[in-house]
C-alpha cells in the first residue's frame, strides 16, 4: 500500500467549549476513493474542513505528503492541489458560471481578461459533466443540481491531487450522480485521492474503495468497502438495526374524505393543468425529474408563486390562495427543499427559527419566551435535533440537524395538509427512518401529506399513491402495488407505464 | 450524547464580555466622564435637559429607523420629510387661525396635520418599495429631494413662520414638561420604551429581524413580508410627524434648511447602537445611546475649547466608522 498523501492523526476540534471531534485519524491515498459516513452531526464536515485548511484542529496533526501542518489556510491548500466542495453551495450568486469557475484565477490576455478562453474552457468542463447550463448564466438563475455541477466543474478545473466532496450527490439525480462518478473514476485513474461523504449508502458501496464510519465525533470503523454490506454500514453508523427503513403503509379507505381538490392548476412557465385529489390519511407522492415543475406547482398552490386554477377546494370549501399566510389559515403548509435559502435563518438561533411560522400561537400581544423555550425543548427531543448548544446559530449546525429543525418548524403550525419537498435531503439513514415514521404517523392520525421526492426508493417505500410529473404536466398516477421503479421512470420519461394507468381522478 | 448537550450546556458563548453589546455603553460612559472633567456645568440640570431635548427629534426618528434598517430597508428622506411636514403644519395652522382663533384647537389641528402628513409620506415610500419593488435607497433618495424642494417652494425660498400669537401658545410643548422633565424628553423616552419592547418582545420586531436576515425565508414561513416592511415605513413616517410636533414650537418656523442631515444622523445613531446596516438584527436601546452619544460630542465641543466645534462632524465620523468595525469583527470571528 502506498503512503498516504493527506492524513489526520488524532485530531480533536472544539467549538467554544464543546468538543465535536474526539481524536480521529484518517488517511487518504493516491488512486483511492475514500468514503466518510456517519450520522448527522457526527463531525464529517468538520473533519473535511480541517483536512482542507478551512478549519484548524484544536489538537492533533494534519499532514500532507509527510509534512505536518501543511496549510495555513484553504487558499494555500488549494494552491497545493487540495480542493474541497462544500456541503452548502459556495458560489457567488450574482456572478456568471464562468466567472465563478475562474474566480481568483482569471485568464488574461495582456492586462485584460480573456473572456473567450474562459468561456470556452467552462463549456468543455460543463460538457464533461453533461451539464447544459450556459457559461454566461448567472448562478442565481440555476437549479440546485446545475449549481452543484458548477461546483464540481470548478473543482475539476483546479486539477486536484486531493478532491474532498461533502455530500456532492445530495442534490443530484441518479443520472447526474452517474455522470459525477464517471469523473471521479477518471480522477482516481489519474492518481488523485478522493474523499466524499454521502448518506446514500448504495453510492458508497458502488464507488468507494475504503470507508470510514464516524459516530458522535469518533471513528468507529475503518476498512475496505467490499467487506461490508449497506445494512452493516447503517448499523455501524447509527448503532442500531435500520434495515426496516419504511414503516408499513396504511390503508386509505376508498371513501376517505377528500381534503384537498385541485383542478387545472397552472403555474405560468412551470406547469399546466394539474388536477388531483388528496384524501384524509393519505401520503401522496410527487415524482418526476428535476425541472418537471413539481416544486413550482406546489409553491403555486400555496400562494408562493402566481398561479391560476379553475378550482381549489379544501375540506369541501372553495378557496383562493394568493399568499402563504392564507394557505396556513386553511391548514395547508409547504416545506421547502431549499433549507438554506428559503427554509432557515442561518444567522439566528434554533428558537427563533422554530417558532417563526407559528409565532401567532406564542403569546397574545408579546411573544411568550417561556413557551418558545418549551417548544424548542419538545422539538429537540421529538425530532432528535442535535446541536453543540442551544444558542448555536443555525448556520453552524450540521446539515441534517438543520433539516430536522425545518421539519419541526413546519409541524409547529399544526398543518392539516403538509407538502414536504425532499423530506430527507442530506439526512442520515437513522434519522430518515425517524422522519418516515413521523410522516406515516401524521397520515395515520388523519392528516394528509404530499411528498415531493427525487429519491425513487423513498417514493416507493413511503407513499400510498404517486403522481408522476413530466414537463409541467401530470404524466400519470400510480397507486398500491403499481408503485414501482419501472412504471415511474417510464412515465417520467414520457412513455406509457406498462401497468394500467389511472390518469384521471374520479371527479 | 449530543442531544443532551442541547439541554444542559448553558449559553456560555453569549455570557462572555461582548464589545459589540457593551461598546456603545462604554463609549457613552467615556464621553460623560470626559465632559464632566472638562466643564463642571456639563452634568448640570440645564445642560443635560438641553442635550436630551435637542436630541429628542433625531431620537424619535431614529427609533423608527431602527425597525426600517433591521428589516433590511433604509430611509434617506426623513430629514426633508420633517422639514416638509413642519412647513405644512405651519401653513395649516396659520390658515386656520382666522376661523378657529387662538386656542388649543388650532394646535391640535396642526398636530393632526403633522401625523397624517407623516403617515402618508411613509406610506408612499412603503408602497414604492414593497409593491413596486424599487430599492429603498433609490426611492427615498428621490423622496428626499422631492420633500426638500417642496418645503423650499412652500416657503418661497425663505422661511415659513408660525403666527406670533400661536407661537406663545405652542412654545410650552417644547420648553415645559412635568416634574422638571421637558416634554420632548418624555415623548422620546416613551417612544424608545415602546420601541424597545416592540423590537424584543413583539411579533412585529421578530418579523422585522427575520425579513432583514432573509426575506425569502420569512416569505416561505408565511410572514406577510410586504405588510411588515410597509409598516416599518409608515411607523417611521408617523414618528417623523411626532418629532416635527415637538420641533416646531422650538423655533416656530420651517425653511429649506430645517432638518438637514437628520437622516444621516438618525442612521448613524442606529448603526452606532449596534443594529446591522444590512438588516437582520435591531437594537432600540442601542439606538438611543447612539443618539445621545452623537449629541454629546457636539455638546462637549461647544462647552470646552480644547477642540474646535468645527471638528464635530469629524469626531462623529470616526465614531461611526469605529462602530461598524466592531460589528464586522464580530461577523468574521468564528
Ligand atoms: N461553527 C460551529 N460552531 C459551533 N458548532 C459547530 C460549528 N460547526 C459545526 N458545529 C457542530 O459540530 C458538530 C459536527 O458538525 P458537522 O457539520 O461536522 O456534522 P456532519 O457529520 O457533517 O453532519 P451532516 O451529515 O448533518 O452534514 C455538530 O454538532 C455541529 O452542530
Ligand atoms: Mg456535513
Amino acid at each position: 500500500m502506498n503512503d498516504p498523501i493527506l492524513s489526520l492523526t488524532d485530531v480533536r476540534r472544539s467549538f467554544g467549549e464543546v468538543e465535536v471531534l474526539h481524536g480521529i485519524s484518517l488517511e487518504l491515498r493516491a488512486g483511492e476513493v475514500h468514503a466518510l459516513i456517519g450520522e448527522n452531526g457526527a463531525g464529517k464536515s468538520t473533519a473535511m474542513k480541517i483536512l482542507c485548511g478551512y478549519l484548524s484542529a484544536t489538537s492533533g496533526v494534519v499532514s500532507f505528503k509527510g509534512q505536518a501542518h501543511p496549510f495555513k489556510d484553504a487558499n494555500e491548500a488549494e494552491a497545493k492541489g487540495v480542493v474541497m466542495i462544500h456541503q452548502e453551495f459556495n458560489l457567488a450568486d450574482m456572478l456568471s458560471v464562468e466567472e465563478n469557475i475562474f474566480l481568483g484565477r482569471e485568464l488574461r490576455r495582456g492586462i485584460l481578461l480573456d473572456k473567450k478562453a474562459m468561456q470556452a474552457k467552462t463549456r468543455v468542463l460543463l460538457d464533461q459533466l453533461n451539464c447544459s447550463a450556459p457559461a454566461t448564466a448567472r448562478i442565481d438563475t440555476l437549479s440546485n443540481s446545475d449549481k452543484q455541477m458548477v461546483e464540481i466543474a470548478k473543482a475539476l478545473s483546479r486539477h486536484a491531487k486531493v478532491l474532498v466532496m461533502d455530500e456532492p450527490t445530495a442534490v443530484l439525480t441518479k443520472t447526474e450522480t452517474a455522470v459525477l462518478f464517471e469523473q471521479v473514476e477518471a480522477l482516481r485513474a489519474e492518481g488523485a485521492a478522493i474523499l466524499f461523504t454521502s448518506h446514500k449508502l448504495d453510492e458508497v458501496r458502488q464507488i468507494a474503495d475504503r470507508v470510514t464510519i464516524m459516530r458522535d465525533g469518533d471513528v468507529v470503523h475503518q476498512g475496505p468497502t467490499a467487506d461490508m454490506s449497506e445494512d452493516q454500514m447503517a448499523e455501524a453508523m447509527v448503532g442500531r438495526d435500520v434495515s426496516q427503513l419504511y414503516p408499513p403503509k396504511g390503508s386509505v379507505p376508498q371513501d376517505a374524505d377528500v381534503v384537498l381538490k385541485v383542478k387545472n392548476l397552472t403555474v405560468p412557465g412551470y406547469s399546466t393543468d394539474i388536477s388531483f385529489d388528496l384524501h384524509a390519511g393519505e401520503i401522496l407522492g410527487v415524482s418526476g425529474m428535476i425541472g418537471s415543475g413539481r416544486t413550482e406547482t406546489m409553491e403555486g398552490l400555496c400562494g408562493l408563486r402566481r398561479a391560476t386554477a379553475t378550482q381549489v377546494q379544501i375540506n369541501g370549501v372553495d378557496v383562493r390562495i394568493t399568499a402563504p399566510k392564507q394557505a396556513l389559515g386553511y391548514g395547508l403548509c409547504y416545506l421547502t427543499e431549499d433549507r438554506k435559502g428559503r427554509g432557515l435563518l442561518l444567522d439566528k438561533s434554533m428558537r427563533e427559527n422554530l417558532t417563526l411560522q407559528a409565532l401567532d400561537t406564542f403569546g397574545s400581544i408579546l411573544i411568550d419566551r417561556a413557551a418558545e423555550e418549551a417548544a424548542l425543548a419538545t422539538a429537540t427531543k421529538d425530532f432528535d435535533i442535535r446541536a453543540s448548544h442551544k444558542d448555536v446559530k443555525v448556520g453552524n449546525m450540521s446539515g441534517g440537524n438543520q433539516q430536522k429543525l425545518l421539519v419541526a418548524k413546519t409541524m409547529l403550525s399544526a398543518p392539516q395538509i403538509v407538502i414536504i419537498d425532499e423530506p430527507t435531503r442530506g439526512i442520515d439513514i437513522g434519522t430518515k427512518q425517524q422522519i418516515y415514521e413521523f410522516i406515516r404517523g401524521l397520515a395515520n392520525s388523519g392528516k394528509s401529506v404530499i411528498v415531493i421526492s427525487s429519491e425513487m426508493q423513498e417514493i416507493i417505500g413511503l407513499t400510498d399513491r404517486v403522481i408522476v410529473m413530466r414537463a409541467g404536466r401530470i404524466a400519470g398516477m400510480l397507486s398500491g402495488h403499481d408503485i414501482a421503479e419501472e412504471p415511474i421512470v417510464r412515465l417520467a420519461m414520457g412513455m406509457a407505464a406498462q401497468t394500467e394507468l389511472k390518469t384521471k381522478e374520479p371527479v | 450524547m449530543a442531544a443532551t448537550d442541547t439541554a444542559t450546556t448553558p449559553q456560555r458563548v453569549a455570557r462572555k464580555f461582548d464589545l459589540m453589546v457593551w461598546g456603545p455603553v462604554l463609549a457613552l460612559a467615556a464621553l460623560i466622564v470626559v465632559g464632566a472633567l472638562m466643564n463642571p456645568n456639563f452634568l448640570g440640570y440645564a445642560n443635560i435637559t438641553n442635550v436630551l431635548a435637542r436630541s429628542a427629534f433625531i431620537g424619535i426618528i431614529a427609533v423608527g429607523m431602527t425597525f426600517v434598517i433591521a428589516s433590511g430597508g433604509l430611509d434617506l428622506s426623513v430629514g426633508s420629510m420633517a422639514a416638509f411636514v413642519a412647513g405644512l403644519m405651519i401653513l395649516v395652522m396659520n390658515a386656520a387661525l382666522p376661523t378657529l382663533g387662538v386656542g388649543i384647537p388650532v394646535i391640535l389641528l396642526g398636530m393632526l396635520t403633522a401625523i397624517v402628513a407623516g403617515v402618508i409620506a411613509g406610506f408612499i415610500n412603503g408602497v414604492l418599495i414593497t409593491k413596486l419593488g424599487i430599492e429603498a435607497f433609490i426611492v427615498t433618495l428621490g423622496s428626499m429631494g422631492i420633500y426638500r424642494s417642496l418645503v423650499t417652494w412652500l416657503a418661497d425660498g425663505g422661511t415659513l413662520s408660525l403666527d406670533f400669537s400661536l407661537r406663545t401658545l405652542y412654545r410650552p410643548v417644547y420648553y415645559d414638561g412635568i416634574l422638571g422633565i421637558a416634554w420632548p424628553i418624555i415623548v422620546f423616552a416613551v417612544v424608545a420604551i415602546i420601541g424597545e419592547i416592540a423590537m424584543r418582545r413583539s411579533r412585529f420586531g421578530r418579523y422585522c429581524a427575520a425579513i432583514g436576515s432573509n426575506n425569502e425565508v420569512a416569505r416561505y414561513s408565511s410572514v406577510s413580508v410586504d405588510r411588515v416592511r410597509m409598516a416599518t415605513y409608515v411607523i417611521l413616517g408617523l414618528l417623523v410627524g411626532l418629532a416635527t410636533i415637538m420641533y416646531v414650537p422650538r423655533l416656530g418656523s420651517a425653511s429649506a434648511s430645517t432638518g438637514v442631515l437628520w437622516e444621516l444622523e438618525a442612521i448613524a445613531a442606529v448603526i452606532i447602537g449596534g443594529t446591522v446596516l444590512k438588516g437582520g438584527f435591531g437594537r432600540v436601546w442601542g439606538t438611543v445611546i447612539g443618539v445621545i452619544i452623537l449629541s454629546l460630542i457636539g455638546n462637549i465641543l461647544n462647552l470646552t475649547d480644547a477642540v474646535s466645534p468645527y471638528l464635530n462632524g469629524a469626531i462623529q465620523g470616526v465614531i461611526i466608522i469605529l462602530a461598524v468595525i466592531l460589528q464586522r469583527d464580530k461577523k468574521t470571528r468564528t
